[in-house]
């Protein structure tokens, strides 16, 4: 069996202190993407400019604190030479000093608060327009994109903003902030020890460089061995019967150590490289600060420098070498930073529904619904090279029950979802009543509709929220009354909780065949004129398939219907019967005059049921 | 936990030496402290400009040397979560491997999935930063601890209100900050859960005109979350300064007393600066063992997650001495057997005894829960009887080797599982030197040929991983071509054929019953037409069987084959059926 393909999407953001070395995905357009983000920071511009300002001001009071200690070291040094030290000037400046440990504390906390209630209200904000736009895009959007993809721009692409204006904007700040004062501060004390100590900056440059350009590598391949590894478990354990059925452990474990020992290979030396990092960014920072001591000596020797100037220096130097590391990280984070935001709002902005906001020309009240569909020439596909409805014309007469049957492919369920306007047709038009479905709004059109997927979709509410889902304002009598109609009451009285048992989030708690039970239950209360059957009972054992049907039957009455079904027994009764096969009308009629024509259907209903 | 723990053993070496590496490296980092203060008070204020070179010669050595020792100590450590997760990755693969049904079961895929990728990977994390900060900083806090003591005995009270002080503010952190993190996780969960809702069921929430509905309720979440959220950033945004906060104020603490004592002549005034540093050190080290208290317990969850797997002891394993099955026929007996999972007091299947004759398709039928799929399981061994014995060819399944056995069933199950590859290669699965005429065979009877001939590759067209660009009537076709390859004594049709249509169905079967003639073949099914011409039809219902017997009989005999049959068949078919 040929090497599993290495598998891109899982395991492929692997958390950890490893992670942030890695050079992010990049936006496609970064500077448009980031002037994106400022504006949506714009309504926040007075607070942001505060929250600078605190940053910049807790720095700088940060910043200037080790020269004033260095002051008052050099108090005491001069007490020393002069016997006693001189107390009123020390615990002056120990007091300015306090002061300013405050002031920075203050500002840093505030900054720290402020910034904390504007990026979460544009974290609000992002996830609220998300969730608001789920609901204008059209369904075409959703069938280019998997679930997963929707949900990562949600989750972690709004995490990573969330992240990044939360920490990364006042650390960018900060930190630039930082590497400034610092090296003013150095000035002012003396040039030639500064100049010294900013060689480091360069040497720090390489040896990050360095560093990351080797692990990089093993990077690289511990992503690509851990996706082989978990692509590999993955599939092995979903396979768990195959592999004991076809006696292929052996063979599956010999694939998992060859992935398992590379990926420790490479796992050791991406973290071993990586961690020569701080032990050499610290070598390089002690070396300066020897060499600080060297010259800061010799230069102190020479009466040029104060001993308290020494201490200051040294500090300076010790928290140089953060601020560049940070800069670098932030630089990485913003880049990843962009490409989420850039995904974000290619979902904000995107093409949304036709006329979503548009004045309906007409508004039919549901009382009014007679019930007539009829489909003239329409054509429509998914894609726009692949027709899937060619030329079709048909009209349902009201309260007429119309089967839809064919091979699968053949657009069965499509013509439904056009039919309630899921998706915009590439020619021909539908109409209600007479009414072109375009002129109504798709509210007013969808409320005409009463639907049972083969889907069992509920939410993780109660049973009595589910079956109110599509009429809030039901009574407990008309929800019960629906779930007699469904034949699913006796079912929900059987729970502990009754009509109030919650459905789980996966749902396990109720068989599929209650949960269809419920979904009919669900459209009977809705009270629709015209119902919508796709394949109702087809993951049900056959005797709840039998319960089933008459629950449909029930809900059937009276009102115009379409079904779709695999099996035909369950269709036979429709007063009409369309046999679609790639897009077109192949055949139509009732039961008996579909049979007696020979034709497609007879084939398709003969197969079913012939002796071998 | 403990069982993780073993897996450490091996590298007590490695682990032992990353100590020694680690306490060269505190030392040296303490050391230098000391050199600074010399070079201010023997070096500066004595003006000796040899000695003050002499000692920055001396630090830049040891600087090297804790360099050193800090990369020995990384590599090492991380040589050593690289290995022990390598191992429990293994273990828990080759476990799992070994699992039952019924274990895998008890855990769920997911589940074992998650514990064989993420736990681990968590596992391995957590020992990086464990065996670089949980030795590292104790060992830095005592070293600092004693050489701030050893400076001045007298100064040693300042570091300990700071460290009182910052007890208090971790302590409030624990208290106030801690569980909202929790609850944050769960905000964030419900957000996400109320998005997958509203993804998976669009259609449904469209349909039903509730989208102002759903988004409110993605609203309240969303309210949620950024509240919580909004607390937790601004109790972080308060932690850091105040830490801050302190570690400045000891030092301003230090020059005060310290000035005195420099006065009076019991402190130099370099050792007063290396004390400052002494005491910032203490004060880190102290962060990073809290700061390590707090990884600790995510790592407990993992590796008790994952000790949970390795302790599993697999209840079917092969016989010491196993029989072998020679000249097997593919005989099928059961003889009264009763199943129920462990712990479980209801019976899943209640004494079912019949044979199924070589040569003859032996067909299953019942609803949901009746117990269909337990019954053929049991013949495979992916579940053993409680009761009772499965023979096959006259042995006792649990007393031939599970390989043997295996090889002798040709089983097809009711999701058509793939695996990542070639056609070919899921096709040769089971007979690893299968030739493309033998495939071509076995495509051919599984009604396989046609849509196989439509790909561009033909059989050497790639499936992707889960079989997501195969079709479920593909899949399970493939899947019982794949049984085909084989060519063994006794097939196992676990409900195979409910994706595909029914004339497929039905040439399916007519292309079985010629090309595999002498075999045993048993087949689970919900349609009655993939079953009414079988030789037996075994009727369940809720564990019991209720019937034995052709269409036929069963029509006339059996109450709840007549059910089924009333629910699936017309009138007419049903009447042709009968008498």
């Amino acid at each position: 069996m040929a090497a599993p393909m290495p598998n891109k999407k899982k395991g492929a953001r692997v958390a950890g202190p490893a992670g942030k070395m890695m050079p992010g995905e990049k936006a496609d357009d970064f500077k448009g993407t980031l002037l994106k983000l400022v504006k949506y920071m714009a309504p926040y511009k007075f607070r942001l400019i505060v929250v600078f300002t605190f940053a910049i001001l807790s720095t700088v009071f940060s910043i200037i604190s080790p020269t004033v200690l260095g002051a008052a070291t050099d108090v005491v040094v001069k007490g020393l030479m002069v016997g006693h030290v001189d107390y009123s000037a020390l615990l002056y400046i120990l007091m300015i000093l306090l002061a300013m440990y405050v002031a920075s504390f203050f500002f840093g906390t505030v900054q720290g608060w402020i910034m904390a209630d504007v990026s979460q209200s544009i974290v609000y904000k992002f996830r609220d327009q998300m969730s608001k736009k789920m609901d204008r895009l059209p369904l075409k959007y959703f069938d280019g994109m998997t679930h997963g993809e929707i949900q990562s721009r949600m989750i972690n692409d709004i995490e990573t903003v969330n992240q990044s204006l939360s920490v990364s904007i006042t650390q960018m700040i900060t930190s630039f902030a930082t590497l400034i004062g610092i090296i003013v501060m150095m000035l002012r004390i003396s040039l030639i020890m500064t100049l010294m100590a900013l060689m480091i900056v360069p040497l720090s440059m390489i040896v990050i460089k360095v560093v990351v350009g080797r692990s990089q590598k093993y990077f690289k391949n511990q992503q690509k061995y851990l996706g082989n590894v978990n692509g590999h478990v993955e599939e092995m354990y979903t396979g768990h019967i195959i592999i004991k059925a076809f006696n292929r452990e052996e063979e599956s474990e010999k694939v998992f150590n060859e992935y398992n020992d590379k990926l420790c290979e490479s796992a050791w030396k991406s973290q071993f490289f990586s961690s020569f990092m701080m032990p050499i960014t610290a070598l390089i920072g002690n070396a300066s600060y020897v060499c600080v001591c060297l010259l800061g000596g010799y230069l102190a020797i020479k009466g040029r420098i104060s001993i308290g100037n020494i201490q200051a220096f040294i500090q300076y130097v010790r928290s140089f070498n953060h601020p560049i590391q940070q800069v670098a990280n932030v630089a990485n984070q913003l880049q990843s930073t962009a490409a989420a935001a850039e995904r974000i709002f290619s979902l904000i902005e995107e093409e949304e529904e036709v006329d979503i906001d548009a004045e309906p020309k007409v508004k039919v009240a549901l009382e009014d619904v007679k019930g007539e569909v009829s489909f003239e020439h329409v054509s429509f596909g998914y894609k726009d090279d692949e027709p899937v409805i060619n030329d079709f014309s048909f009209t349902a007469r009201p309260g007429q029950t119309v089967a839809i049957v064919g091979p699968t492919g053949a657009g069965k369920t499509t013509l439904v979802k056009l039919m309630m306007r899921f998706y915009e047709l590439n020619g021909g038009k539908i109409s209600v009543d007479g009414n072109d479905i375009t002129d109504l709004s798709r509210t007013n059109l969808r409320e005409m509709f009463g639907m049972v997927l083969q889907d069992t979709w509920l939410t993780s509410s109660s049973i009595r929220e589910n079956i109110r889902y599509g009429r809030p304002d039901a009574s407990d009598e008309e929800v019960e009354a629906a779930a007699k109609a469904a034949y699913v009451d006796h079912f929900i009285r059987t729970q502990s909780q009754g009509y109030d048992t919650l459905i789980n989030e996966e749902g396990t708690n109720i068989s599929q065949g209650q949960k269809q039970l419920l979904t009919i239950a669900r459209a009977i209360l809705s009270e629709a004129p015209i119902m919508i059957l796709d394949e109702a009972t087809s993951s049900v054992d056959t005797r709840t398939e039998a319960m089933i049907q008459q629950a449909m039957d029930n809900m059937t009455a009276g009102r115009t219907t379409f079904v779709i079904a695999h099996r035909l027994s369950t269709i036979k009764n429709a007063d009409h019967i369309l046999v679609l096969n790639h897009g077109d009308i192949v055949e139509q009629g009732s039961h008996e005059e579909l049979l007696e024509k020979d034709g497609f259907y007879a084939q398709l209903y003969n197969s079913q049921f012939a002796d071998m | 936990m403990k069982t993780v723990l073993k897996y450490y053993k091996p590298y007590i070496p490695f682990v032992g030496l990353i100590i020694v590496f680690l306490f060269c490296q505190a030392m040296c980092e303490l050391l230098l402290p000391g050199y600074m203060a010399k070079i201010i008070d023997l070096g500066i204020i004595k003006g000796d400009m040899g000695y003050i070179r002499k000692t920055g010669l001396i630090m830049l050595v040891i600087a090297a040397a804790s360099a050193a020792s800090a990369i020995c100590a990384n590599g090492l450590g991380a040589r050593t979560a690289a290995g022990v997760s390598r191992k429990l990755r293994k273990s828990l693969f080759s476990k799992v491997t070994a699992f039952s049904t019924e274990e895998l079961g008890t855990f769920s895929t997911a589940s074992l999935i998650t514990r064989s990728t993420n736990d681990v990977q968590m596992i391995q994390q957590a020992t990086v930063m464990l065996l670089r900060m949980a030795i590292f900083a104790p060992i830095m806090g005592v070293g600092a601890v004693f050489m701030a003591v050893k400076t001045s005995l007298a100064l040693s009270w300042t570091v300990g209100v700071a460290l009182i002080c910052v007890l208090v503010i971790i302590g409030i952190c624990f208290v106030a900050i801690l569980p909202k993190f929790k609850v944050m996780q769960e905000k964030l969960d419900r957000v996400n859960l109320i998005m997958k809702e509203r993804l998976e069921g669009t259609l449904v929430v469209r349909a039903f005109n509730t989208e102002k509905k759903e988004e409110d309720r993605f609203d309240v979440a969303n309210l949620d979350v950024t509240g919580i959220n909004r607390f937790v950033n601004k109790a972080m945004s308060l932690m850091m300064p105040s830490l801050t906060f302190v570690m400045s104020g000891v030092g301003i603490l230090i020059v005060w007393v310290g000035a005195h004592m420099v006065e009076a002549q019991n402190l130099l005034i370099g050792d007063m600066l290396a004390y400052l540093q002494y005491a910032m050190h203490v004060i880190m080290s102290f962060l990073f063992v809290t700061m390590i208290f707090m990884m600790i317990p995510r790592a407990a969850v993992s590796a008790g997650r994952i000790g949970k797997v390795l302790d599993v002891v697999p209840t079917i394993i092969d016989p010491e001495t196993p029989e072998v099955i020679e000249n097997g026929q593919g005989k099928v007996e059961f003889r009264n057997v009763t199943f129920r999972y462990p712990d479980a007091d209801s019976r899943v299947l209640a004494e079912i005894s019949f044979v199924a004759e070589p040569g003859k398709t032996t067909a299953i039928i019942g609803g949901t829960g009746s117990g269909k799929s337990t019954l053929i399981n049991l013949i495979p061994r992916f579940y053993d009887v409680t009761e009772g014995q499965v023979l096959i060819d006259g042995h006792d399944v649990r007393n031939v080797a599970m390989s043997q056995l295996r090889d002798e069933i040709g089983y097809v199950p009711q999701k058509g599982l793939l695996f990542s590859g070639t056609i070919a290669d899921n096709l040769r699965y089971g007979k690893g030197d299968a030739t493309d005429e033998e495939l071509m065979e076995a495509l051919d009877i599984a009604q396989a040929t046609e849509f196989i001939k439509e790909k561009p590759n033909g059989i050497d067209e790639m499936v992707a991983q889960g079989g997501t660009n195969v079709s479920g009537g593909q899949k399970q076709r493939l899947s019982i071509a794949r049984a085909l390859v084989k060519r063994p004594k006794l097939y196992i049709f676990d409900d195979s054929f409910s994706a595909l249509d029914f004339k497929t169905d039905k040439a399916l079967r007519q292309a079985l019953a010629e090309k595999v003639a002498g075999s045993t073949i048993i087949i689970v099914a919900q349609r009655i037409n993939t079953i009414m011409d079988a030789d037996q039809i075994l009727v369940l219902d809720d564990g019991h069987l209720v019937g034995k017997g052709t269409h036929r009989e069963l029509l006339n005999t059996c109450e709840v084959y007549q059910e089924i049959a009333l629910s699936q068949l017309s009138e007419e078919e049903l009447e042709r059926g009968r008498d």
